[in-house]
């Protein structure tokens, strides 16, 4: 790993030049909020995976990449289902901000509405802060009602709705009776936990209360999986589902990217559950698990490698010769067709180093993508992540349950007396076993980075900036509110939330979409012409300015 | 596109569908990052601080820097004044900015923080020292609209910083309002045209139109600095520009220091451009230059080349009021017909001064106040028109009803020319009258038959 020499007084290797950056990076901070982020702030070491402290508050006061828990719960995971109308019952700010700013790109069955290219809101009032809101969300349905005929409404509170006391669910019970459609709420008020993350959750245990299960009605298909913390961000999940059906295996549901309300409401008649983002999703798949028997198992399909691997371990378990050859095959023709460019990239590219700061599952995904062309990740971070996310799932007996996490409702999940139904026999489960296979299994970010690498979990502005001093990465990965300071500094900074209106970067295609990305952002010549002629040779031609004028 | 939306108006009274307007608090942050060396603050959750900082830095493509109070539930039950404190505490020791200015939202407003009270304990608590200048306005999310919370923060500018020593200065404070930093620049290029000495409050240029140099700063050189602020008290004039944004703090410096102001519209088009002009030729006791006689000559020029094709074109315009109104003044000047005029945002103003300029020349407008895209969409439904002027928002009704579109306003998140080029001052309307010729004629050549495609126009 390199580090400025400058900015390291120790250089007798690389652990303890690693550590004086750390040291680096916290002396400015005041003691308390030092003793804080030094806790979050670790060196990596793959084999005894140190503890990050994580899901913790961020400090008041320090520049945080983080939302609040209705951007996680509506702008993360409910938004994206694009025929159920959403409406936002607080002032106007929160539902008009997640209008259309997320990229969970939704395809409606010609002639339908599709309600992401919609903001909808209760609009509230200082007359409902004093008086109370309620009134006005009821009506507010009955006119979205009235006006759109939707399937289904979903309402999402915001602060001041907890604050003064409306029973979103209540109302959602009553006009679910008054108007014969499914209306369900979340209570998702901002202030709730310390990110997006409880939002997550939130949103979650409200899908699965309200509406998987509502279907029992399974596709024919002879293989059939969910694709779980999947967004559809500029199209990704586009190229699984599209990978998928090459390979001969059915997606029935994938929450949330591009899905439709009687798709998530036969979610539970799948064979088995893939999860992409463990972050956000990984109640539903618990919950999923103890009520209908759906195992579940952790993908990645961002990165051909990993694409590669994540196939193979879904025809691992459906454990059939046929499904087993027909997935090699489609893994040799997407490689091959992959290899020029990846090549071509690779040779241009390899030996770069990265930085990823970033949600609660990309800036461990899109390590692999890197790691496709040669590129080293030097550092990383979530923004939302847990420990789990970090150390891996084995430490989750360990993580102590905090007050800011505790009000956040756990689901008393029991199995279902007639649809309760294991998916493998022992004896397939015993067989899987001994070939290696394993359920729950997400290992974390930090078992696959390097010795030294920096963790940064929650990263703050002041902790970019000192790390672009001190690493100078050739790319950092990030989102839209440090991009531009990224940039000024010179570095290239690639938005893994929005892909910079790019993408898809899933799948095989989308990995070559991101190949290409890459070597058009390192290789740009706008960071060339940064240091003007005048600048780098100032001299002066002798013979004008030796004139007497 | 917008398939729910059809011609057929049903009465909604709870209901806001598609909003021409969000709420106060990213208002204050954007005030707040006009002055120099500030770091705007959000006494809230930390969702609000996320959802303004990003909003900001689409429309910028730049940095755009705040902090956050970071509320949990525990704040939200017992006050935030831990919260605030610690935040203090934190800013001024790693930021190191010059003043920092809170602003509130929703949540600390509903449980009755209070800004004051909180700083004035911290600096009691000896936890804030004397001279950290700390300013604050109140920016309720269910009151108002994104102007309300602009206004607000820019009063504050002056409720906390401006002074009036009792000597007279030979400058005159400006109001630009909620414009771009191009906007900001082109005010002060057209002030030292004319000799005029200004103060710009806020002050968005070289602070969110950054040149590329390979080297971050926190704090740019642009904004008005708090020793400018503190000035203002002591000019000859304030001109307010814009009855929504600029007009409280040109009142409040007014009642405090005596300062007596004039309310203007946007210098959109030639009229408002000519008062603004003209008001600070007289405060400043100068003459107008040749030069910018000839930026309005040539503005004139080409209003006369391509009146023909502006002519009675029927127009539907969104924005927030004092820009709609000040636009609305410059289609009337070119001979078009805003037959619909909408803001989100609430004020009785808008209405009256919109009639008051359509009066005339399109006397069956509709015209509202507290409005949205959807209704506007569904006008549009009923009776078509030639062009939509709106922000970036208004794309969806475009391409649903295949009409040409100018991006005008906040926030523009898709295109780029806002960030450099001005709307304000005779270029700024030489701009507008490109662009919405560009959109005019880029769907008539791609559409009409091919015998009628015009080589020459």
């Amino acid at each position: 790993m390199a580090i400025d020499e400058k900015a390291s007084s120790v250089n007798d290797g690389e652990g303890s030049a690693a550590k004086s950056a750390l040291d680096a990076i916290l002396k400015a901070y005041p003691p308390k909020t030092r003793k804080k982020r030094a806790k979050q702030i670790v060196l990596n070491d793959p084999e005894t995976i140190p503890v990050v402290s994580a899901n913790a508050r961020s400090t008041p006061g320090i520049i945080t990449q983080r939302g609040c828990c209705y951007a996680g719960c509506k702008g993360v995971v409910l938004g994206p289902v694009h025929d159920v109308l959403h409406i936002v019952h607080g002032p106007v700010g929160c539902s008009y901000y997640t209008w259309g700013t997320r990229r969970n790109l939704g395809r409606s069955k010609e002639g339908d509405t599709n309600y992401i290219q919609y903001c909808m809101t209760t609009d509230m009032q200082e007359e409902q802060i004093i008086f109370g809101g309620e009134k006005k969300l009821r009506q507010a349905i009955r006119e979205a009602y009235d006006i759109f005929k939707p399937k289904a409404i979903s309402v999402y509170a915001t602060c001041p709705v907890g604050l003064i006391g409306d029973d979103v669910h209540a109302v959602a019970r009553e006009m679910k009776a008054e108007l014969g459609i499914n209306v369900f709420a979340f209570s998702c008020e901002g202030y709730k936990g310390v990110s997006q993350s409880a939002g997550h959750h939130i949103a979650n245990n409200g899908v699965f209360k309200h509406i998987v299960g509502l279907d029992d009605v399974a596709d024919e298909a002879e293989y059939t999986i969910n694709v779980l913390g999947e967004y559809n961000i500029g199209g990704d999940a586009w190229e699984i589902d599209e990978l998928l059906r090459k390979c001969g295996i059915h997606v029935t549901c994938t929450l949330s990217g591009d899905v439709t309300y009687d798709q998530i409401a036969r979610a539970h008649t799948v064979q088995l559950n893939t999860v992409m983002c463990h972050r956000s999703i990984n109640y539903m798949a618990e919950m999923m698990e103890k009520k209908y028997g759906i195992p579940w198992i952790k993908v990645n399909f961002i990165g051909a490698e990993q694409t590669a691997k994540s196939l193979r371990k879904i025809a691992q378990y459906f454990d059939d010769e046929k499904l087993i050859a027909r997935v090699e095959q489609v893994i040799m023709q997407e490689m091959s067709a992959l290899h020029p460019v990846r090549k071509i990239v690779a040779d241009r590219c390899r030996g770069k180093k990265a930085a990823l700061f970033v949600g609660g599952s990309r800036a461990h995904h899109y390590q692999a993508l890197f790691a496709d062309i040669g590129m080293e990740t030097i550092a990383a971070g979530h923004e939302f992540a847990h420990r789990d996310d970090y150390e891996g799932r084995s430490v989750l007996p360990t993580i102590k349950v905090d007050a800011d996490s505790r009000n956040i409702e756990e689901l008393d999940v029991v199995p279902d007396p007639q649809r309760f139904a294991p998916r493998r026999t022992e004896a397939q489960l015993a067989k899987l076993a001994e070939g290696g296979f394993t359920f729950r299994d997400y290992a974390g970010m930090m078992a696959e980075m390097k010795k030294d690498t920096l963790i940064i979990d929650d990263i703050s502005h002041h902790e970019i900036e000192k790390l672009v001093q001190l690493y100078r990465p050739d790319i950092i990965c990030s989102g839209i509110k440090d991009k531009y300071v990224i940039e000024k500094m010179g570095i290239p900074c690639k938005q893994l939330h929005s892909y910079d209106y790019g993408g898809p970067y899933a799948a095989f295609t989308g990995a070559a979409n991101f190949y290409r990305e890459m070597d058009r952002m390192l290789h740009t010549k706008v960071w060339k012409f940064v240091v003007p002629p005048w600048i780098a040779q100032p001299q002066l031609q002798a013979s004008y300015s030796s004139g007497a004028r | 596109m917008l398939n729910g939306t059809t011609a057929e108006i049903k009465e909604r009274s709870a209901l806001r569908i598609n909003p021409a307007k969000t709420c106060q608090p990213i208002g204050a942050v954007y005030a707040a990052l006009g002055v120099h060396g500030c770091m705007p603050h959000s006494h809230g959750s930390q969702g609000c601080c996320a959802f303004h900082r990003s909003h900001l830095t689409r429309h910028f493509k730049e940095p755009v820097i705040a902090t956050t109070s970071s509320f949990t539930e525990g704040s939200s039950v017992f006050g935030g004044l831990a919260n605030l404190h610690q935040a203090l505490e934190n800013i001024f020791t790693i930021y190191r900015p010059e003043i920092v200015a809170v602003h509130t939202t929703c949540l600390s407003e509903v449980i009755g923080d209070d800004v004051p009270t909180i700083v004035k304990r911290a600096r009691e608590e000896g936890k804030l020292a004397a001279d950290k200048i700390v300013i604050h306005a109140n920016t309720p999310s269910f009151v108002g609209s994104h102007v309300t919370g602009f206004a607000n923060m820019v009063a504050a500018f002056v409720k906390y910083l401006s002074e009036k020593s009792g000597t007279e200065r030979d400058q005159i404070n400006v109001i630009p309002g909620w414009v771009d930093p191009p906007d900001m620049r082109e005010l002060k290029r057209i002030a030292a045209q004319l000799g005029a000495n200004i103060v710009l409050f806020p002050d968005t240029s070289d602070v969110l139109d950054l040149p590329q140099t390979g080297i971050y700063e926190m704090y740019p050189k642009g904004g008005v600095t708090v020793e400018q602020l503190r000035t203002t008290g002591d000019s000859a004039a304030t001109l307010a520009l814009g009855h929504f944004a600029s007009q409280p703090a040109a009142i409040a410096l007014d009642d405090k220091c005596g300062v007596p102001f004039v309310g203007l519209e946007l210098p959109i088009g030639v009229g408002a451009t000519d008062e603004f002009v003209d008001a600070l030729r007289r405060y400043a006791n100068v003459t107008v230059p040749s030069s910018l006689a000839g930026e309005r000559g040539r503005l004139l020029d080409v209003m006369g080349d391509m009146g023909q094709y502006l002519y009675g074109k029927r127009v539907a315009v969104s924005g927030d009021p004092d820009h709609v109104i000040a636009l609305t003044r410059f289609l009337v000047e070119l001979d078009m017909k805003p037959v619909y005029v909408i803001t989100g945002s609430p004020g009785n103003h808008f209405e009256r001064r919109v009639q008051e300029i359509l009066r005339e020349q399109v006397p069956d407008a509709k015209i509202k106040q507290s409005a949205d895209l959807f209704e506007l969409h569904q006008w549009m439904k009923q009776e078509p028109v030639d062009l939509l002027i709106a922000n970036t928002y208004g794309k969806y009704v475009a391409r649903a009803e295949n009409v040409p579109f100018v991006r005008f306003g906040f926030p523009i998140l898709d295109r780029m020319g806002h960030r450099v080029f001005p709307t304000v001052g005779y270029q700024g309307a030489l701009r507008l009258i490109d662009k919405m010729i560009d959109a005019l004629f880029d769907k008539r050549d791609r559409e009409c038959p091919e015998e009628l495609l015009e080589l020459v126009q």
